[in-house]
């Protein structure tokens, strides 16, 4: 049995604006340290809301209430004194849209660092945003123009970005919300071969709802229908042998045109 | 009328519309710089002189006083304001709001933006009298500072609310606090920030109405905060219905002056947002 990082008890979460909806309907989940786990379903099945929830993204939207337990490492998520921006820190989130700060390529990564004051002296901060840019094999790409506004890189970049940002903050796990959907083919695979690298030695919550994605990457797959998780297995079994009958349509075929989005085989 | 005699009758009346106000502000512009500057060239130095004893009768002297009026209550009333107006938006963005009251809000605002200058000018009369002091420089920058409240607050929100949401989402997964991702998002939308901050003060700096009533129609140098003081748009009404040829000559000067000014803060609020929204999202580096 391999450890636990984060885990939901009874995950809730309901929007209370003109009509109440609930979006995410009691989820137990478990995520094994260093593997990659995959929840994957239709659109609006909730799978983006109750990633943000793992993160307490909801906090800063009004009109949103969530229930149930997150568990970090055993310490709790909600309901504890431990500020918000202090569990942000320790759980990263890339959002599904490829999102430059306003800043320049280095401040970009430096960001986090700098708030959370994780560095030395200039030549340590110097060397982590190398480092994770590295990492996200940005770096050769922008090396010589560190300073420019991020604004001016290509989407599949930015995406690259957020992930070294996100990882310069050492957090304990990565959520990846469909963080290759909003991106061209060509720079849906180099951020794909990117979280394939990174999986070797990250713990990776990643939405999908490419059943190919999830395939290619994923050790564990969740399927989430209706704001409920129909099935949880690893991803062989998941695949190979379905056991609900839901999660054996959607795997047998695309009966929806959006499970095929992006995927180019 | 086939559709495309329609699309080029269009188009012809949006030329011709285009022609007309770029002609009456080549003409405005042209005008008061042609005349104005003819008068300053001729003796530049009334704009740095303190006006004579007799200036409205006898233009001995300059006008240095608005120059200063100017300064000295527009520069005080923009900072004011401003302060004010980056607080109430960020106050209708931040999550402390209910949408319905920024709307609310957000109305009332309109309504102000649309209100005369005069009445602002009127209302703050009536509070000198009510606490029974005078016309001053201090009620000058209170008056502007309201009549710019409205504008600055509308291009402030504005410019906030087209900051991307995912910004804000993206510093608080890094673990941002409230305050350090508001830093974050406002300079996505610095750009806006800073072309509200330029046309209040434009504003701020060409409206005769408000400061008629509250600064006091000074005709001397400005000596302290509760003195008298005015400004050039004033200034330039005081002298153009003057009945001195010469004082009258010095209203293309002074508003030669002013439209330089208002021309240059416009250009700086188009160079400077420029120069920020390269790094908006969105933006190129050029």
């Amino acid at each position: 049995m391999t450890d636990t990082v984060l885990e939901a008890e009874n995950l809730a979460v309901t929007y209370t604006g003109d009509r109440r909806v609930e979006a995410v309907k009691g989820i137990d989940l478990s995520v094994p340290a260093n593997r990659l786990t995959a929840v994957i379903g239709p659109s609006g099945c909730g799978k983006s809301t109750f990633l943000k929830a793992l993160d307490r993204l909801h906090d800063i939207q009004p009109g949103v209430e969530v229930s149930g337990e997150v568990y970090l490492r055993g310490d709790p998520v909600y309901g504890t004194d431990e500020p918000a921006p202090e569990l942000r820190r320790r759980i990263g989130y890339v959002p599904q849209e490829p999102t430059a700060l306003p800043l320049s390529i280095y401040e970009n990564v430096a960001y986090g660092l700098r708030i959370h004051g994780i560095h030395e002296s200039k030549q340590d901060l110097d060397d982590r945003v190398e480092q994770y840019l590295r990492q996200v094999d940005l770096w050769d790409e922008v090396d010589d123009r560190l300073d420019t506004p991020a604004a001016g890189l290509s989407t599949g970049q930015i995406q690259r970005l957020c992930l070294a940002r996100s990882l310069a903050v050492e957090p304990d796990v990565l959520l990846c919300d469909e963080v290759t959907s909003a991106l061209d083919p060509i720079s849906a695979e180099n951020v794909e071969e990117t979280l394939a690298a990174l999986a070797e030695e990250y713990t990776i919550v990643m939405v999908t709802h490419s059943m190919n994605q999830a395939k290619r990457l994923a050790d564990e797959v969740v399927f989430l229908y209706l704001g409920e998780v129909v099935e949880a297995n690893g991803v062989r079994s998941f695949f190979e042998d379905p056991q609900h009958e839901r999660t054996k349509r959607f795997v047998s075929g695309p009966a929806e045109d959006e499970y095929v989005v992006s995927d180019a085989d | 009328m086939d559709r495309y005699a329609k699309q080029r009758a269009v188009g012809l009346a949006v030329r011709a519309a285009t022609a007309l106000v770029l002609a009456v502000m080549a003409v405005v512009i042209g005008v008061t710089l042609a005349r104005g500057g003819r008068v300053l060239l001729a003796d530049p130095a009334i704009a740095i002189t303190p006006p004579g004893s007799r200036y409205m009768l006898e233009a001995n002297g300059g006008f240095l006083h608005a120059m200063l009026g100017t300064a000295f209550i527009v520069g005080p009333a923009t900072v004011v304001s401003m302060a004010l107006a980056v607080s109430t938006a960020a106050y209708l963005q931040s999550d402390y709001s209910s949408e319905r009251f920024s709307d609310a809000v957000n109305t009332f605002l309109n309504v102000l933006w649309g209100t005369p200058p005069i009445v602002y000018g009127v209302f703050v009369l009536t509070v000198v009298i009510a606490v029974g002091a005078r016309t001053s420089l201090f009620f000058g920058i209170v008056a502007i500072a309201v009549f710019q409240y409205p504008i600055m607050t509308r291009y402030t929100d504005e410019a906030l609310r087209s900051a991307p949401d995912t910004v804000r989402e993206a510093t608080y997964g890094l673990g941002a606090t409230r305050f350090e991702s508001a830093v974050v998002t406002a300079r996505a939308a610095l750009p806006g920030i800073v072309a509200g901050l330029i046309m209040g003060f434009a504003r701020g700096v060409g409206d005769a109405a408000t400061v008629l009533f509250t600064a006091g129609r000074s005709t001397r140098m400005p000596r302290g905060l509760f003195e008298p003081a005015t400004t050039l748009p004033v200034l330039i009404f005081d002298q153009a219905t003057s009945f001195n040829a010469e004082v009258r000559s010095h209203a293309y000067a002074a508003s030669f002056v002013l439209i330089v000014i208002v021309l240059g803060l416009i250009l700086a609020s188009k160079l400077l947002a420029g120069r920020y929204a390269r790094f908006a999202p969105g933006g190129r580096n050029s």
